[in-house]
């Protein structure tokens, strides 16, 4: 008897990047994760996904309803995207009921209550993020907001990015399959699993030696440290010097451009402008290092 | 007379409802909206040039390296460089914008369309020895089918054997789609959202181990392009030829052109590109891009009427909900005051109507091949077919051009930031013509507007009471089964749209919007 774990991937004030993003696992690929049994006995059963499900309107959303009353307590729901509340909620709505729309933030804040637990996919769902950005025009919120303001208590993974790795996400569903539910202890202060948020960009950067060495890239094309040119390497936690993107093909410090910090809930108002210098950051356990530099 | 509403329609980018009044089995009026609105525009004001680049790329997580590219040609012009990028650049740009229109193309044919057409159940009778068909038919006798049932029933008509090797194509299509990406990687870091695209160039030199792996990965998605994907197309069309004659449209089509083929000239209306820039109606005579021509409408929109009718480099978005007649948030582009659209469709018509040799014999080829006319290009299988071109156009030029690069040489010139400046950037996205204006002053952004493929041709009304591409082609469709409405779900998804996209959009379906103002 394979166990069947239903999943509602529900899409808010978001740009789809954080789905594609997921189409590019590539160990289990996405094949093996919707289709095949992920571990022995068990099936993720992705009941709702507004971009690659057969099924529209009514019909969809049919779906979604249904899973939230019959599979009460055993779902997970993952959010891609923010959550639009300025003005009665009006800037996002998905489906109707009686003829009327339903907004995001009803359809977040009834899903949750009834889910097993909830994955915050990407920065918008964990930060709030791009739409979010000043002014805020929608007035968007994280996932951990909603749920607040709602007082719903449910477990809580953030799984930020712009977008996420896919092996973030993966990773994290493998850890719910194989262990359970994380542990207070598994995830850090941001709710972020520590398994890939747990080191600056800094820390393991491949150009870390250019940095201590007070070699600075002056434009792109330039040996060096990226630091000057904007990097936020140094105040983002993310695994991506080690795991690196698409399949390992490349990074973005790989590639000569700046980290500008995208996992972080600095991003994008504190971590931008992009292409400047950081400043007056202090930088946790390798900030000495760099002020004996500036001392000399 | 009844209703027929898709709320939401899936399987496209973004928060889309249609509306179809249906008379007597067919479409008598539509009416398109779009249902999320996040105000990009707002966001970018204030903020440094630069980063125009990295916050429109998430306007669409599926064509962000589109926005990527229009962001940097319009920064490029704003700052005076658009005719002195690197060679080395200007041909990198196109490799990464050029992987990820051609894996795009792949995954809407497959992962969004297909599955209109390509019955998946038919696995269940699967036979032979393929693991993946068999893990596919395991996964069927398990019973639990999301997310491909439920879905509409009653016009699957493709025989089991073809279903099953469509099925296969699907799986075999996401490793092709993700080997794309990879590619894209290469030389822009990761994707979505890439980094490797800035003005001035890109961030790194070409070295040659970058690109002989760029070219094997290309060489993995044109075979695929060739001998999978066209191929299906035309299997498509063969049982669903009732199709070359649905879903006509507007007849009138836009292209601004993309892929540069030359940099010395800072006009990107009339500089050199692989696909050319330019209008073609039914009779399929090329005429010239007028940027100049583009205009937004607002009399169907909720925004104030004294904003209509403006270029884009004027644009404003002054909201006024409630306003009598309107429908939509979305705005109603228009090029010389008529209804235009874009997508793959229109600039495969454009090169091939300005007599462009690879392209008229790929058309050409294709039409004979369905025994079909010119004009059945005006429809949802003209299309996908020309999405499927359109795919093997990019990918055929790829290897070429990553073979002019030259390693050690730069791909990044420097420049000045501007006080005050104006800049237009214009390129063809996946899904059609891209446009992205800029005003700066005191080194800030002080207005920003895209006009986007999506807004094009999911737009409303204009000020003369034309309807919107989408809607034109939806209005006159026989709906067979209005439970079952395979019509107009083929049609919409046809234009591949993009809803994150088309970003002045918001739901309104009968909420009082009176306090809706922009901060």
């Amino acid at each position: 008897m394979v166990k069947e774990l239903p999943v509602v991937y529900l899409q808010t004030a978001g740009c789809s990047g954080c789905a594609v993003s997921l189409l590019n696992v590539a160990s289990p690929t996405i094949k093996n994760v919707l289709i095949d049994q992920i571990a022995p006995g068990v099936h993720v059963n992705l009941r709702f996904h507004p971009v690659i499900m057969a099924a529209a309107g009514d019909m969809a959303i049919e779906v979604m309803e249904d899973t939230a009353e019959q599979k009460k307590g055993e779902y997970v729901l993952v959010v891609d995207g923010a959550v639009p509340t300025a003005t009665d909620a009006v800037y996002g709505a998905v489906g109707e009921r009686n003829g009327k729309p339903v907004t995001m933030l009803q359809r977040v804040t009834e899903l949750a209550k009834d889910s097993l637990a909830i994955i915050a996919l990407g920065t918008c769902a964990s930060f709030g993020g791009i739409p979010a950005a000043k002014p805020n025009p929608t007035n968007a919120q994280p996932v951990s907001k909603v749920l607040e303001s709602a007082g719903i208590a449910k477990p809580l993974i953030n799984i930020p990015g712009c977008p996420p790795h896919p092996d973030w996400f993966v990773g994290t569903v493998a850890s719910v399959i194989l262990s359970g539910l994380p542990k207070a202890d598994d995830l850090d202060d941001l709710l972020r699993p520590k398994a890939f948020y747990g080191k600056l960009i800094h820390e393991n950067c491949p150009r870390r030696a250019y940095f201590d060495e007070g070699k600075f890239a002056k434009k792109f094309g330039d040996e060096g440290c990226l630091y000057e040119l904007g990097c936020k390497g140094p105040i983002t936690y993310a695994d991506c010097p080690l795991r690196r993107w698409n399949s390992g093909t490349n990074w973005v410090i790989g590639a000569g451009a700046p980290c500008n910090g995208c996992t972080q809930p600095e991003f994008p108002d504190q971590s931008a402008p992009f292409y400047e210098k950081l400043v007056d950051v202090e930088l946790p356990t390798i900030g000495a290092y760099w002020a004996s530099k500036e001392e000399k | 007379m009844g209703k027929i509403v898709i709320d939401p329609v899936t399987r496209i980018e973004g928060h889309l409802k249609v509306e179809c009044i249906v008379e007597n089995g067919v479409v008598k009026d539509a009416r398109t909206t779009g249902n999320l609105f996040r105000g990009f525009e707002i966001i970018l004001r204030g903020r440094d040039p630069r980063d125009a680049q990295v916050i429109t790329q998430r306007i669409c997580g599926v064509c962000p390296q589109s926005h990527g590219i229009a962001a940097t040609l319009n920064l490029d012009s704003a700052f005076g460089i658009a005719d002195k990028i690197p060679d080395n650049g200007r041909i990198i740009r196109n490799l990464i914008q050029g992987a990820h229109i051609a894996q795009d193309h792949v995954l809407h044919f497959y992962h969004l369309a297909a599955l209109d057409y390509v019955n998946v159940a038919d696995v269940a009778k699967y036979e032979g020895n393929d693991s993946q068909l068999n893990s596919v038919k395991d996964f069927i006798a398990r019973g639990e089918l999301g997310p491909f049932l439920p879905r509409y029933e009653g016009d699957y008509r493709l025989p089991p054997e073809v279903n099953q090797q469509a099925v296969a194509h699907y799986v075999k299509a996401l490793e092709i789609r993700r080997t794309g990406h990879e590619a894209v990687a290469i030389f822009s870091g990761k994707i979505p959202h890439s980094v490797g695209v800035v003005p001035g160039g890109v961030t790194s030199t070409p070295t040659p181990d970058n690109i002989m792996a760029y070219i094997w990965k290309i060489k993995i998605l044109q075979d695929f392009i060739n001998n999978v994907y066209i191929p299906d197309v035309l299997a498509v069309a063969g049982a669903y030829m009732d199709y070359a004659e649905i879903g006509v449209g507007c007849k009138n089509l836009l292209s601004y052109g993309s892929f540069d083929l030359e940099g010395g000239s800072p006009n990107y209306a009339t500089r050199r590109r692989l696909f050319k820039q330019g209008i073609v109606s039914a009779d399929l005579k090329p005429g010239a891009l007028d940027t100049g021509k583009i205009t937004e409408h607002v009399k169907h929109s909720w925004y104030e009427d004294s904003t209509s009718n403006r270029h884009p480099s004027q644009g404003d978005t002054k909201p006024q909900y409630g306003k009598d007649g309107a429908y939509s948030w979305t705005k109603a582009p228009r090029y010389d005051g008529k209804v235009y659209e874009v997508g793959p469709l229109a600039r495969v018509a454009v090169t091939y109507a300005s007599g462009d040799p690879a392209m008229k014999e790929m058309v050409e080829g294709s039409l004979s091949t369905l025994k079909a006319p010119p004009s059945a290009l005006f429809s949802v299988l003209g299309r996908h077919l020309a999405r499927a071109l359109s795919a093997k156009f990019i990918a055929d030029s790829l290897e070429g051009w990553a073979l002019q690069l030259k390693p050690g040489e730069p791909a990044y010139v420097e420049y000045e930031l501007p006080d005050e400046a104006t800049g237009m950037g214009i390129t063809e996205a996946a899904r059609g013509a891209l446009g992205h204006w800029i005003e700066i002053k005191d080194k800030k952004i002080a207005n920003y507007q895209c006009v986007v493929p999506t807004t094009w041709n999911v737009g409303p009304m204009d000020d003369k009471g034309q309807h919107g591409p989408i809607e034109q082609a939806l209005i006159g469709t026989k709906v067979r089964d209005e439970n079952n409405p395979f019509e107009i779900v083929r049609i919409i998804r046809s234009f591949d749209p993009c809803l994150a996209c088309s970003i002045h959009v918001v739901t309104p379906k009968g909420r009082d919007l009176g306090q809706y103002r922009v901060v």
